[in-house]
């Protein structure tokens, strides 16, 4: 028994931070915030990509064969909650958690005609060239859709990948400007089809079981850094002479949010663990974990603007492009409520019929 | 990261059980915080000493097995899932051994740690003041040192002491330099209730069972070898009775994982008597998994323990998670309950012997003992978080 991260998966964790501490910096993410707000066009390649995917991280659940990692989820997922804490602004959990491993399992599978052209998407993840964005939790709604060559989609009974040339896109304003959203309209022509019937129901559950996870990861990372934020701020904003840090009101604030959040970060480390171990529980680990996250991320929102006060309300001030995403990927992948009755449905049984 | 136990560890727990499932009675014992109930406990402790089960972390030569940590893990475990009685043992057991093994002279661990896993000398703990609960260090109590009979006088009152009316022994802290500054010139004692100036009362509880006590000291007289750790330094050696008392060794989560198996077995029982709404779903739900991400943050901490990394501070966020979530279990039961929630004892339609109701009460002394929420705040906020004391 041993709960806890190796050496290297620390040290893999400390470089990514350092690199996105770099690259990806409150100033550039607001300057993209400005960029699209204004109607601007989103830049070609997402911030950082090209230097995450030197580093592996991109390609991290890519197959060695075509230039990737090999690596699984609990190795992805301190590195996802790396990108949350910077608020990163791009489909690394789409392209990395989500479409890389499904491709690979199509690929490796005796089924498929189209082996050499998901190794060549494949190989264009690992390499940065190519993100992928997915929408699996029935809106509709793909992030990060600009920069994206390929749309994962849920057609019925079949699970496609649809060119970006083939995939009309109407862009969808979100709180999160950032967020880069679009629906898309297909042609009806050009997809590829990874799955049918029941084979796509089984890579459908787990592709989502993926992209709720990498949300979690990403919600802690960010949930990290609105609790640093506001520590910070609170030892030194002075009111009545005092910091307001040394207020028993902001103290209990702080302490119920640091709460949430370091007992959710085992639940969401568990569930990776699960998942790779192909655990008969790992759906319903995964949902505890998204469910534990986006709440947690809640209530630490919430604390950082309470305890900011008006500074906070502002867009002035870094918070909010953090809260923002935080409350786009609370919902994203499902939220709370839906995991939680996908929890109980697992433990308690199905629902009695109303 | 590896969630998998050993063979060995694996044969431990097969042990317990099949151990559990021969021994543990078959009706639940009454309650051990009254006078006839205390005795049943202390049946059942004894045979838990018989067969060395009563201290499995300890060393053998104390009466214990030399479990590990994961090993006692596995033990509580499978102690909560047999449904075994409450240890009346416990203050002793976990608040005070951790400390006589820490501080104690060889002389006091040969003789008090054989006698505690045997169940012959059961410890109350002695904090709490009527003017010093929240705030321990406004003690005043007071030991005056007698130099020709070699030992301490004390003087004072203790209260809110756990079980103190069927106990023979109190450990505590009293003032030993009334000049010293606050978290100064205190002393941990470990005082014989039978001494000549001590008086134990009975206080009745929330619950109506005789579970606190108010302890009256007027010049007793303790010998210097029942000192434990240096003189005028009993704070830090009391702190670390404490930071026991909030972390793992008092409350381990194979107890709150069984009482969510328990109240989801309830939920299916009234559910056969009455559609349960998505409230209740949900919050049966909640319960489950606040226990499981109990023991999911408890195996990390174990992991650090092992390796070396203490947990520190962070103790006090454990306290808050599983005092809260022990309230909110209970909360959960007795609306599933209904109205049958208030039946409790000998009510010829109580749902389980009223055990939803008394379980409720007690949990929510959770909260206020051992520090309260209040207090476990501040330590977080202060000492995790950095925020400035004043």
């Amino acid at each position: 028994m041993r709960f806890a991260f190796t050496d290297e998966q620390l040290l893999f964790r400390d470089a990514v931070r350092d690199l996105l501490a770099k690259e990806c910096t409150p100033t550039r993410l607001r300057a993209l915030w400005e960029a699209t707000s204004g109607g601007g066009t989103v830049p070609a390649e997402p911030m950082a990509w090209s230097a995450l995917a030197s580093m592996g991280v991109i390609g991290l659940t890519t197959p060695e064969r075509v230039g990737g990692l090999g690596l699984g989820l609990l190795d992805l997922v301190l590195l996802l909650e790396e990108t949350g804490r910077v608020a990163l602004p791009g489909a690394i959990v789409e392209t990395t958690a989500v479409a890389a491993p499904l491709l690979a399992a199509v690929a490796g599978s005796t089924a498929t005609k189209d082996a050499d052209a998901l190794d060549g998407w494949l190989a264009g993840i690992a390499s940065g060239e190519i993100t992928m964005t997915a929408s699996l939790d029935g809106s509709g709604l793909f992030p990060w859709s600009s920069a994206a060559e390929g749309f994962l989609v849920a057609d019925g009974a079949r699970l496609l990948v649809v060119p970006r040339a083939h995939a009309a896109r109407t862009p969808q304003s979100s709180v999160d400007a950032s967020r880069d959203l679009a629906t898309i309209s297909l042609d009806g022509t050009g997809v590829i089809v990874l799955a049918e019937g029941d084979d796509a129901a089984t890579l459908i559950a787990s592709c989502f079981d993926r992209g709720a996870l990498g949300a979690a990861a990403q919600l802690l990372g960010l949930a990290d850094e609105m609790l640093r934020l506001t520590v910070d701020y609170v030892k030194q904003r002075q009111q009545f002479g005092v910091p307001i840090g040394s207020f028993q009101a902001i103290k209990h604030h702080v302490a119920d949010a640091l709460l949430a959040l370091e007992f959710a970060r085992p639940v969401v480390y568990h569930a990776a663990y699960a998942l790779d171990a192909g655990s008969s529980d790992a759906t319903r680990d995964v949902a505890m974990a998204k469910c534990y996250a986006s709440d947690a991320a809640a209530t630490v929102a919430r604390t950082a603007l309470q305890c900011h006060g008006a500074i906070g309300y502002t867009i002035e001030y870094d918070l909010h492009m953090w809260m923002k995403r935080a409350w786009a990927l609370s919902a994203a992948w499902g939220d709370s409520s839906f995991h939680r009755a996908r929890v109980a449905d697992a433990i308690l049984g199905a629902p009695p019929v109303a | 990261m590896d969630l998998n136990y050993t063979a060995d560890e694996d044969a431990f727990r097969a042990e317990c059980r099949a151990w559990l499932r021969a021994n543990v009675p078959a009706d639940p014992l009454p309650s051990g915080d009254t006078a006839d109930g205390f005795a049943r406990h202390l049946d059942w402790e004894h045979r838990l000493f018989a067969d060395r089960w009563s201290v499995v972390s300890w060393p053998e030569e104390y009466g214990g097995r030399g479990a590990s940590l994961w090993q006692w893990l596995i033990f509580e475990e499978e102690y909560y899932r047999a449904g075994a009685p409450q240890r009346v043992t416990q203050n002793g057991i976990f608040l005070l051994a951790p400390t006589i093994f820490e501080f104690g002279t060889q002389a006091q661990k040969d003789h008090y740690l054989p006698r505690m896993a045997a169940a012959e000398d059961l410890w109350c703990q002695g904090w709490s003041e009527p003017n010093a609960g929240s705030d321990l260090a406004g003690i005043t109590s007071k030991a005056v040192r007698d130099e020709a009979a070699g030992g301490w006088r004390l003087t004072g009152q203790k209260t809110w002491t756990t079980r103190g009316a069927f106990c023979t022994h109190l450990f505590g802290l009293f003032r030993t330099d009334p000049a010293a500054a606050r978290h100064q010139g205190m002393t941990y004692f470990l005082v014989p209730l039978d001494t000549e100036g001590v008086t134990v009362r009975g206080v009745d509880r929330l619950d109506g069972d005789e579970g606190f006590a108010e302890v009256f000291f007027e010049d007793a007289f303790v010998p210097d070898a029942n000192t434990l750790g240096a003189v005028d330094g009993g704070w830090g050696v009391a702190m670390a009775t404490t930071s026991s008392e909030r972390g793992l060794t008092l409350r381990s989560p194979g107890r709150f994982m069984a009482a969510a198996d328990r109240l989801i077995d309830l939920y299916q029982r009234r559910s056969s008597v009455r559609p349960p709404s998505r409230a209740a779903r949900d919050a049966v739900t909640q319960a489950w998994m606040d226990s499981q991400a109990y023991q999911h943050y408890t195996l990390r901490d174990v992991t650090d323990v092992v390796e070396g990394r203490s947990p520190g501070a962070r103790s006090s966020l454990n306290k808050l998670w599983w005092s809260e979530m022990d309230v909110r279990i209970h909360e959960t039961a007795l609306s599933l309950l209904g109205p049958l929630g208030e039946l409790i004892d000998d009510a010829p339609d109580a749902v389980d012997a009223g055990v939803w109701m008394k379980g409720f009460q007690f949990s929510l002394s959770g909260p206020i003992y051992a520090g309260t929420n209040e207090i476990q705040r501040n330590i977080v906020a202060e000492r995790v978080l950095g925020l400035p004391r004043k």
